[in-house]
């Protein structure tokens, strides 16, 4: 069982959410001063994995061992009292207090009945100087930069005794130099006995820093293996490698030409923004929008949607110029935004369906005196729960208590009452069970066929192969490339995806 | 490549440096105009003797806002401060009368030494408010509706007790003793220092240093500004925000008391709306309501400068009504501004 080998075996480790088979049987063998990379898709199961680790989940099967000895956490700071650490890509830090108070929180060393910030300035300066980390202690953690501040969070791991520390895409938002310097300290934390994890979609980045790699599809671990041994093309076969059966419906060439929406030049206003993207959506057509975490995919349709401010760029629906600087003018100009955090922002949960459905099309039921035609509504409600097949007893039931896909479906009827010619679904599928997920896709292709015009963001690349007629795929801010369905690749679309890296 | 970049952030951070400055003090140069108006009014507002009364005024309002600012750090509010106020006057004013006063309550009670009452409201105050903590970190109830119930259960608790003791009605001859140790000050040369002055001094150095140099006040920051991260660190989240209620309560014990024998009687309307002031005068002061903000000097401005603004609008006498009305546009002036630090731009 126990491995003398490895500093952490995570073994067999399940965990299913409803309807999804998050982990299956999945397996992390760390050995000592290691940095050890962790690849997959999104949605491939690696969050998952360490959040099992960390104990915000409870895994279901699995054993977990820390040098020899089973260990089972049920929060992040048990588990870092067991020396295993982790370096967020949201720093989870106090802003407003400076970074010694942040690296000691918790453990402050004291002097009496007083905290002594001698000692605490004395022992983070160590720890940076050990480190080669130039950063004044007594600084605002809040006026650092994004990199200083995870060194600071590096360096709180190890002020700690972390003997392992999981770094989650560190270098998602760091310049070259800041990258360069933050493998410095990984190869120094290595050198001192440290096991890393190293989370990353970035395949140069891993074959420069990591000895080993484990691949994860779908909720298993494919392949673990020595670094040297591995290539990017090798790497990208493993993560795509499954087959695309019978799980989407039948589609019909049916674009037309005529385009139905063009942008130009979009630039937005406030980080995290879309840098520079354009693109046209032809009427009928399905255009997927592909990207790693991070390239702003949410972002290009918030944009477009009005709900982040536009810097640059115009929008024409078909032919002729929009404004969208609002939600509601998207609306009146035909849009419509189905948005990736259902629960956040597209469901009123304890509003019943009715509410829920009509909520985006008021001013249509409003008559002369201002009151609400409780008929149309309802009428229109029911069209809903038809069209869309909710399954649901009453109109009246509450949002809360339908399933993840059946409320999908009445956001999609809620905005289907507005007569929106343009649908953007931010990943509608997500969390949705796979029946749900063919009603969605056949939905859309429906929608395609009666004209109008679908941008549909997935991270899922079987979904966007299986649905779309092209696929725009964005990186680091930009449109990497539209690639044609029929004739692209997987590994294509990756390789596009880590173009702006 | 050994220091990453400080230079690009240390010259961000000047650029922008001018215009933070303005942001954050702006409050100051718009009470301080708003002041200097008055003064200009009417110089009388500039006598030592009013500087005096101000100082007295401010001082009891200074003891009450550094007991709630550590609850608003935290991310809490409190609105039973006002009640809270009024029970502990009337009870040390019930135990403190002279004993020749022809009303004495407890009539054949001996002259209590000062210090037994007075303590005896800090902890009646402090075992409130860790009721009212233990309510709001264990069951979960926003502090607001929390204290907003707690304000009128002390308004009755304290109610009944007044009508019973005294049939409601003031209570008044207080011990000689007690209001010379409380309205007495000093004379330094022409000018009075009042004692209070010297009391909420004496307050305000032990709260700064536990907001300073303690844990318990690196964690009442830390807790306010970001509560997951505390959690993650393993700071114990119950247990710092009922000693910091603890706190405010002995604080609210304490200025009640002063504040009783300040203005010489008791009733059950002692402290009424002073819990607004005081959430104000921290706001004024920079002490943030979305928690994780505020300093002992900031919440010493805002008193004072609120305090000031306050008697001169008296001084001049300008109609009561509009002194609500210039109240309420400082309030929303000064939460303005500090909105206006936080807002997320997307």
């Amino acid at each position: 069982m126990a491995n003398s080998d490895y500093i952490l075996e995570m073994r067999d480790i399940c965990k299913a959410f409803p309807g999804v088979q998050a982990l299956d049987h999945a397996q992390l063998l760390l050995r000592p001063s290691c940095v050890h990379a962790l690849m997959g898709e999104n949605g491939a199961g690696k969050s998952t994995l360490m959040k099992c680790l960390f104990g915000i989940y409870q895994k279901d099967a699995g054993e977990i061992f820390l040098d020899g000895h089973p260990v089972n956490f049920n929060n992040p700071y048990e588990a870092l009292q067991g020396g295993v650490s982790m370096v967020h890509q949201e720093l989870n830090q106090v802003l407003e207090q400076n970074v010694m108070e942040n690296i000691w929180l918790g453990r402050f060393p004291m002097k009496g009945i007083v905290v002594d910030e001698r000692a605490m300035y004395r022992n983070t300066k160590e720890i940076f100087d050990n480190l080669h980390i130039d950063i004044d202690p007594k600084q605002k953690i809040g006026e650092l930069s994004v990199s200083q501040r995870q060194m600071a969070e590096i360096a709180k791991a190890v002020s700690c005794g972390a003997k392992i520390i999981v770094l989650d895409e560190p270098t998602s938002s760091l310049t070259e130099n800041e990258v360069s310097h933050l493998f410095r300290i990984v190869s120094d934390l290595r050198s001192r006995g440290c096991a890393i994890v190293y989370i990353s979609h970035k395949m140069e980045e891993i074959l420069q820093i990591s000895d080993e790699v484990t691949i994860m599809r779908d909720g298993k671990s494919i392949a673990t293996q020595p670094a040297a041994e591995l290539t990017i093309d090798k790497i990208v076969s493993l993560m795509v490698g499954r087959d695309l059966s019978h799980r989407f419906p039948q589609k019909s060439s049916r674009c037309c030409e005529d385009i139905l929406l063009e942008v130009r030049n979009i630039k937005g206003a406030y980080a995290p923004a879309v840098k520079d993207a354009s693109f046209q959506l032809r009427q009928g057509e399905i255009l997927g929008i592909a990207g790693l975490v991070g390239a702003r995919r949410t972002e290009l349709v918030e944009t477009i949607f009005g709900l982040r401010t536009r810097e640059q760029g115009e929008i024409y629906v078909e032919g002729k110029k929009v404004e969208n600087r609002t939600p509601s003018q998207a609306i009146e100009n035909g849009f419509a935004l189905v948005t990736e955090e259902r629960r956040q922002t597209g469901v009123f949960e304890d509003l019943p369906i009715i509410q829920n459905a009509t909520v985006a099309n008021l001013a249509k039921y409003t008559g002369r005196l201002g009151v609400l035609d409780n008929t149309a509504m309802v009428s229109d409600a029911k069209w809903v729960v038809e069209n869309m097949k909710v399954k649901t007893p009453f109109l009246k039931t509450h949002m809360g208590s339908l399933s993840g896909g059946n409320q999908q479906k009445v956001i999609l009827g809620r905005w289907l009452l507005t007569n929106s010619k343009i649908l953007m679904l931010d990943e509608p599928t997500r969390g949705i069970d796979v029946v749900s997920k063919f009603e969605i896709y056949q939905l859309m292709i429906d929608l395609a066929q009666q004209g109008k015009g679908i941008l549909f963001i997935s991270s899922e690349m079987p979904e966007l192969l299986g649905v779309t007629d092209r696929i725009l795929v964005m990186s680091g801010g930009l449109v990497a490339g539209i690639v044609n369905t029929q004739e692209t690749t997987q590994e294509e679309i990756l390789s596009l995806a880590a173009k702006y890296l | 490549m050994k220091s990453i970049s400080t230079t690009a952030v240390s010259w961000k951070k000047q650029s922008g440096s001018v215009s933070k400055f303005l942001l954050s003090n702006a409050i100051y140069f718009v009470l301080a105009a708003i002041f200097l108006v008055m003064v200009m009014i009417n110089p009388g507002l500039l006598t030592l003797d009013n500087i005096s009364f101000i100082l007295s005024q401010a001082s009891t309002r200074v003891i009450f806002a550094l007991g709630i600012a550590g609850i608003i750090i935290l991310g809490h509010t409190d609105l039973s401060l006002g009640r809270m106020i009024g029970l502990s006057g009337i009870l040390v004013s019930s135990l403190l009368q002279n004993l020749d006063y022809p009303r004495r309550i407890f009539s054949s009670m001996p002259r209590l030494p000062l210090w037994l009452p007075i303590l005896g409201a800090m902890l009646l105050s402090a075992l409130i408010m860790i009721l009212l903590g233990l309510v709001i970190a264990k069951i979960k109830v926003p502090s607001f509706i929390a204290s907003l119930a707690f304000q009128l259960i002390v308004m009755g608790i304290l109610s009944l007790y007044f009508d019973y003791v005294n049939d409601s009605s003031p209570i008044g001859g207080l011990d000689d003793g007690f209001k010379a140790f409380v309205q007495g000050g000093f004379m330094i040369g022409s000018v009075r220092l009042p004692f209070l002055v010297i009391y909420a001094a004496i307050v305000t150095a032990i709260i700064w240093f536990i907001w300073n140099k303690t844990k318990l006040g690196k964690n009442m920051y830390a807790i306010g500004g970001n509560p997951e991260a505390a959690n993650v660190s393993g700071v114990k989240i119950t247990k710092n925000l009922l000693l910091i209620f603890l706190i405010a309560g002995l604080l609210y014990g304490l200025g009640g008391s002063f504040e009783a024998a300040r203005t010489g009687s008791a009733s059950n309307s002692l402290g009424y709306g002073y819990e607004l002031d005081a959430i104000a005068a921290c706001v004024v002061g920079g002490v943030s309501m979305r928690g994780g903000v505020g300093t002992i000097p900031g919440v010493l401005a805002g008193v004072l400068i609120f305090q000031l603004v306050s008697y001169g609008l008296v001084f001049l006498g300008v109609n009561p009504y509009i002194q609500y009305l210039v109240k309420g546009l400082i309030i929303l002036l000064a939460i303005s501004i500090d909105t206006q630090k936080y807002v997320k731009r997307r």
